[in-house]
């Protein structure tokens, strides 16, 4: 009320009261939140979204990319229809052997990577737990020391250990009086390589992320479980995997992200050989539309992934709202 | 109103202000001719960038341009990276130095180079086969053949090792300073040959991966047997007779080679040559280079030499690398300006000495530069690594396809994994039907 007779009194208050107005706006916490957040939102927008969207575009392009690459002769839809729609290039994709091969080897190593990073997450993350506070913080600090390097320089390092003919690991191998192991020679053998070093790599992730989870159980539980009569089993079975399920499947959906996108372990261990059987979706694209010089190609296989780890989320992020709203 | 006296002091003033200010524009400052940014490819032989710094240079203070280089590696494709980036974007550099297939895959935005390579072609004389594939779409030339960076990936042999279990002398087939008397290195000999040296643990180290030296060699071999899987007008050949009988022979000698060939990189070649493994490498001098550094008594055992020869020629690897105007650069006469100075003989062959025999200029009259007969240990290594009696044809991987399509065969290296499957024991046939397959994969448009 007393504003309101300020502002109407004279043409002079009116006047002064404008930057109030203003100074008021930019003293709001959503305002100054969304100004802390814009250099962000700018990054975002710049490095992600705008991308996002370009590579979309490239993705309906013909290899020539002077013009769009429309489907043609889709027997499941009428012609008028199917020449309409700018996916040629998913269409060609489709018909490829090796296409579906980068399939198969990107869904085998995101799922045997995550479900294998998972369990030595869990079991490195107790065995952390139940070392004594004083110690833990080194345990803590060596065993996240491959998770901070930076993955394309770790890999260097396992490529000399599975050189194929001056192999480390064969050498030691040879000196037991075993046979040489084609690492990254053969197709099972290099894709065993590639996992075992993303699991070397994402398994501290887990572990951290699982010890956090671990230490946010009450002991209450535990010992309630105790008084009860629960043995270790039952006390993991029935009081910490219901209580960690929120951050295994936070942390599972992440990971599986992150390891379905993977390029530098792979592009330094084998670069998707022998025979293209170690390929993953991003070093296929790599391959195809930088090397191949065949950008709008390279574009559509590094978007196929989009829809699947869309609907990973949507399921592992709606199971967990689930959760939080019956808690 | 006030009166104005023009006086003899002021009129001199006015007179040397307009005099200055009319003929600034024509002053010749340092930099009068503009600006230029060009990328060249990072050498990796020490102390290289340092003879195009100083040529480049010394052109730019000669025409008063204010030049800017930038060494781009070909490590992890950053060269490849900048040149589709700067596409994308249609802005960056004036002139990039791109590798063998990017002059055609960007033919659209590149500056045509026809008047200099007109005059290039007279003064330094014709340009290879291979050349005038990569780097000419109908009558324009693309760009100019780039010494620095261009190689040919022939033989390097062990002198020693072909002599004692071979019985091949390498010296005596390609003397210093003569012509090859190689007539009976040809594809029996050198499947002799590997099979002799794998006897005796000391196996050819030529590999059967994904990267450029595999497909190079392969691609030399299929086409000694007149083997091409897409010819020059785009019509798919896989399965043909000579197809069948290059992918067989080539079977045959892979089965010669190290056990895990189909894993090798670019690296591993030379890491054979230079820890005393095996007799032969398929390599740019840059794998003898590093053992005269670190393992000189091997270096002194190398012999870099020719390709044997099939039953439709003598083919070497040619690798050329091109310097290329884009249409969209700024300062294009300045541009061509510097490709000429950059291809003058005694600019070449400051190159060819900074590189120790390395680069190799695309010119047929300057493939006889003193360097390579004077290289060593030994004295005339190199003397027929730049081919100068022109003994054999050089060629690349996947030719004679139009090199859309023969740039995808190449880079997804189809001709050493047909080797590779067929070698682990798939049909040929079935073999040849995938090849059919993923070469018509290529052909899309």
């Amino acid at each position: 009320m007393a504003d309101a007779v300020l502002t109407s009194s004279s043409p002079v208050r009116r006047a002064t009261a404008r930057p109030g107005a203003i100074r008021r706006f930019f003293q709001r916490k959503s305002t100054i939140a969304f100004l802390m957040a814009l250099p962000l939102i700018l990054l975002i927008f710049g490095l992600v979204i705008y991308p996002a969207f370009y590579a979309i575009y490239l993705s309906m392009l013909r290899k020539s990319m002077t013009s769009i690459a429309w489907m043609r002769n889709c027997s499941w839809l009428p012609d008028a229809i199917c020449t309409r729609i700018p996916f040629g290039n998913m269409q060609f994709l489709f018909t490829r052997e090796t296409f579906w091969m980068v399939v198969y080897q990107s869904c085998l190593f995101a799922i045997t990577a995550v479900i294998f990073k998972a369990i030595f997450g869990f079991i490195i993350a107790h065995f952390v737990h139940n070392i004594p506070a004083k110690g833990q913080r080194k345990w803590r600090g060596m065993l996240l020391i491959p998770w901070v390097i930076p993955p394309a320089m770790s890999t260097l390092a396992w490529l000399w250990l599975f050189d194929p003919s001056y192999s480390a690991f064969n050498y030691i191998l040879s000196g037991m009086g075993f046979g040489r192991i084609p690492w990254t020679g053969d197709a099972s053998w290099a894709r065993f390589s590639v996992i075992l070093v993303n699991i070397w790599v994402g398994a501290p992730f887990f572990m951290i992320m699982y010890l956090a989870a671990l230490k946010s159980v009450p002991d209450q539980l535990y010992e309630a479980a105790e008084i009860d009569g629960a043995n270790w089993w039952q006390r993991i079975w029935y009081v910490t995997l219901p209580m960690m399920r929120n951050i295994i499947a936070i942390t599972a959906l992440f990971s599986t992200i992150v390891t379905f996108a993977n390029f530098d372990i792979v592009r330094v261990l084998t670069a998707g050989g022998p025979l293209d059987q170690t390929h993953l979706f991003a070093t296929w694209a790599f391959r195809l539309g930088i090397e191949g010089g065949d950008i709008p190609l390279g574009a559509s296989v590094s978007l196929f992934m989009v829809p699947i780890l869309a609907v990973a989320a949507v399921f592992i992020l709606r199971d967990i709202n689930q959760r939080g709203n019956e808690a | 109103m006030p009166k104005h006296h023009l006086t003899r002091r002021r009129f001199i003033a006015a007179s040397a202000l307009a005099s200055t200010a009319l003929s600034a524009p024509f002053v010749r400052g340092a930099h009068a001719a503009g600006k230029l940014s060009i990328g060249l490819w990072d050498h990796w032989v020490p102390g290289a960038n340092k003879a195009s710094t100083d040529v480049a240079q010394a052109w730019a203070a000669k025409e008063r341009v204010e030049l800017t280089i930038d060494y781009i590696p070909s490590q992890g494709n950053k060269n490849l990276l900048t040149i589709a980036a700067e596409a994308q974007a249609k802005s960056g550099h004036d002139m990039l130095a791109m590798p063998t297939w990017w002059p055609h895959a960007q033919a659209d935005l590149l500056e045509p180079c026809n008047d200099v390579m007109t005059q290039l072609i007279a003064q330094n004389g014709a340009v290879n086969g291979t050349v005038e594939y990569l780097n000419k779409a109908g009558d324009k030339w693309l760009g100019v053949p780039a010494t620095i960076g261009s190689q040919i990936k022939g033989p390097c042999s062990r002198i020693d090792l072909m002599k004692q279990h071979a019985g091949i002398d390498v010296q005596a087939m390609y003397p210093a300073g003569a012509a090859p008397k190689a007539d009976g290195w040809n594809m029996e000999a050198y499947l002799k040959a590997a099979e002799a040296c794998s006897k005796a643990n000391v196996a050819f180290g030529v590999g059967l991966g994904e990267t450029t030296d595999s497909v190079d060699t392969a691609g030399a071999f299929f086409q000694s047997f007149g083997a091409a899987l897409v010819d020059a007008k785009g019509e798919l050949t896989v399965k043909t007779d000579a197809v069948r009988q290059a992918l067989d022979y080539c079977v045959k000698v892979a089965r010669f080679y190290p056990a895990d060939a189909p894993a090798w990189d670019d690296g591993s070649n030379n890491r054979w040559l230079v820890s005393g493994r095996g007799a032969l490498i398929m390599n740019p001098p840059s794998a003898w280079a590093v053992a005269k550094r670190d393992a000189p008594q091997i270096a002194a055992q190398c012999w870099t030499h020719g390709m044997p020869i099939g039953p439709r020629g003598r083919y070497a690897p040619f690798l050329p690398y091109f310097w290329n105007i884009w249409s969209f650069s700024t300062n294009k006469s300045a541009a061509k300006s510097l490709l000429v100075a950059m291809s003058q003989p005694d600019a070449v062959a400051k190159f060819v000495a900074a590189s120790a025999g390395y680069d190799i200029p695309s010119f047929e009259k300057l493939t006889t530069l003193p360097t390579w007969a004077e290289e060593g240990p030994p004295k005339g290594t190199l003397y027929h690594y730049p081919n100068p009696h022109n003994h054999q044809t050089l060629s690349i991987a996947a030719a004679p396809a139009p090199p859309k399509i023969a740039q995808q065969i190449y880079t997804q290296a189809t001709l050493t994994k047909m080797i590779v499957r067929h070698l682990r024991g798939e049909p040929m046939e079935r073999t040849l039907a995938w090849a059919e397959s993923e070469v018509e994969g290529f052909l899309r448009g």
